[in-house]
């Protein structure tokens, strides 16, 4: 009864070939990851040090610390998070619960999607001409921030939209045939369950701003500050932007420099999508359904 | 029964979505304090029916209801509150629907949308509703696990704790039994007439046997219309008008 016949075989086979396939994509997804990870441990660890986290550059930075820089992209990453995120989700809890489905919902999904889409340097020009000519606030940290705020602001949306609409629609039906407005429905029901989903576009959206140059470098970031910023209507100098201007702007900058720059970069990156991956993972731990 | 006051007047309702009639012309009354057992194969209308007595047409695309319900004698078509209305009307659906919340959140959150914020008062009321529904021996040691996770029938039967704590003049069930083993369907049938003396019960039912039990009045919906009304027990003595109802209630036809 069980005897192997010609077509499990052939079917068994196939299902090898399949899963060695897939297998081996992973793998070589995996590879350029995990070579520029090494790459950066292996030419730049060597220059991390405290000293190197917490002091500014001497000699025309090509010695010295990064501490500037690393202090500026908390401080433009953290402007734009304030300003995009409560933006964004509220954009969100529009389009999910409150908008009528008609062509020019429509239209708006449809433009935010494309706004993804649109290159960093166009999101660059925009913050130039909007927040720092027009609006006045000068190359800041508030202009390069708003401008890095508009540019993650659709995936925030997107993200956030989604998850809204995960939740089931018959929490939503049980709320309202009790009386509950929609506003007390979102609050007490919908809210809390879109969470964790929520989180990921955040994620997203810091990793994104952390590594970004063009659009803060019209906007807000410097080549080269002797001091802070005291407060966002200053300059700052960027991790990202330190990372061009030493591997491409300065000369006689010693070998390992910019790699330890990068290495700082991506650390802070995976220590922030860490963090909020390892939130996410207690949200998901506590879902509802 | 004759001199009950009506609870809900209902006068040449129709329900269409877009151009395609769900029901058509149904004019009926419910009392005070009875059951009033709707039955009829599926597509008959039945559950749009239960949606325009709270208004739900609102949130459903493309519903639009025409004629005149009268909620104790309010036109509900002109109610500026419909908050209130739906406060004032429980409904419990074919599926249970635990919210992804604790179980004493489940029963306190009518309440506590209406302003009730003190917790004792909160806690009476949660008791008092989950042992009307006959679930409060099961879970008084549980009150803050998920309501979500119990099983189905203790679902349904914390959807009707629920409903209970807006203290809601009407109840409506729509095929309550459907996701429910037949133990927990005989204790929701006892909790049922036990309410019957607080409230106006509406059971929509796709077993005919259960509206036999329960019901006081029943009607008999068919394609989108209402084929007939009568006392339950003459109903299914067969002294019937139609008989269309006479072989649905015999289960010639489902």
């Amino acid at each position: 009864m069980f005897e192997i016949s010609e077509i499990n075989k052939r079917n068994q086979k196939t299902q090898k070939l399949f899963q060695i396939l897939f297998m081996m994509m992973t793998v070589l997804l995996i590879m350029p990851v995990v070579a520029i990870l090494g790459m950066l441990i292996y030419k730049g660890g060597s220059i991390i040090s405290v000293d190197f986290l917490f002091s500014n550059p001497t000699n025309g930075m090509t010695a010295g610390g990064i501490f500037p820089a690393i202090f500026g992209t908390v401080w433009l990453v953290a402007v734009a998070l304030l300003v995009s995120v409560p933006i964004g989700v509220a954009a969100a809890i529009y389009l999910s619960e409150y908008a009528p489905d008609n062509w020019l919902t429509r239209i708006i999904n449809l433009a935010i999607i494309n706004l993804a889409g649109v290159p960093s340097i166009v999101h660059a020009l925009f913050g130039v001409g909007a927040f720092v000519i027009f609006f006045g606030f000068g190359t800041s940290i508030l202009a390069a921030s708003l401008t890095l705020a508009i540019m993650t602001l659709p995936v925030v949306i997107v993200a956030s939209r989604e998850s809204l609409q995960a939740v089931p629609l018959a929490f939503r039906m049980a709320c309202w045939n009790m009386g509950a407005t929609r506003w007390q429905t979102i609050r007490r029901v919908v809210l809390p369950n879109a969470v964790s989903g929520i989180l990921t576009g955040v994620i997203l959206e810091v990793s994104r701003t952390t590594g970004e140059t063009a659009p803060i470098m019209f906007t807000g970031a410097a080549f080269f500050l002797p001091f802070l910023p005291q407060s966002v209507f200053d300059q700052t100098m960027a991790l990202s932007l330190h990372l061009f201007v030493v591997s491409t702007q300065v000369p006689g900058v010693p070998e390992d420099l910019p790699y330890g720059v990068a290495l700082v970069l991506i650390a802070m990156v995976l220590i922030m999508n860490s963090l909020s991956i390892a939130f996410r993972m207690y949200l998901r731990g506590k879902k509802k359904w | 029964m004759s001199e009950a006051r009506v609870k809900l007047d209902i006068r040449d309702v129709s329900i269409y979505y877009g151009d395609k009639p769900a029901i058509e012309n149904v004019t009926l009354d419910i009392k005070e304090h009875e059951i009033f057992g709707i039955i009829g194969p599926a597509n008959a209308g039945k559950t749009s029916f239960l949606k325009a007595i709270n208004r739900m047409d609102m949130f459903t695309t493309n519903m639009e209801v025409r004629g005149d319900i009268y909620f104790n004698g309010y036109d509900i078509r002109k109610a500026r509150n419909i908050y209130a209305l739906r406060s004032r009307i429980g409904v419990v659906f074919p599926l249970p629907v635990g919210l992804p919340l604790t179980i004493y959140d489940n029963v306190a959150l009518a309440p506590q949308l209406s302003g009730i914020k003190d917790k004792a008062e909160l806690d009476i009321i949660v008791e008092r509703c989950l042992a009307r529904a006959a679930l409060w021996d099961e879970v008084k040691d549980r009150l803050n696990s998920l309501g979500s996770l119990l099983s189905g029938g203790q679902q349904q039967r914390l959807t009707i704790a629920r409903a209970l704590s807006q203290e809601p003049e009407v109840l409506m069930l729509d095929e309550f039994s459907i996701a429910v083993d037949p133990v927990t369907t005989m204790r929701i049938e006892d909790v049922l007439k036990e309410l019957k003396s607080e409230m106006t019960i509406i059971l929509v039912t796709n077993l005919v046997q259960q509206a036999n039990r329960l019901a006081d009045r029943t009607a008999f919906f068919l394609e989108g219309k209402c084929v007939e009304i009568g006392e339950t027990e003459a109903m299914f003595d067969g002294k019937v008008e139609h008989q269309r109802t006479l072989d649905y209630i015999q289960g010639k036809f489902g």
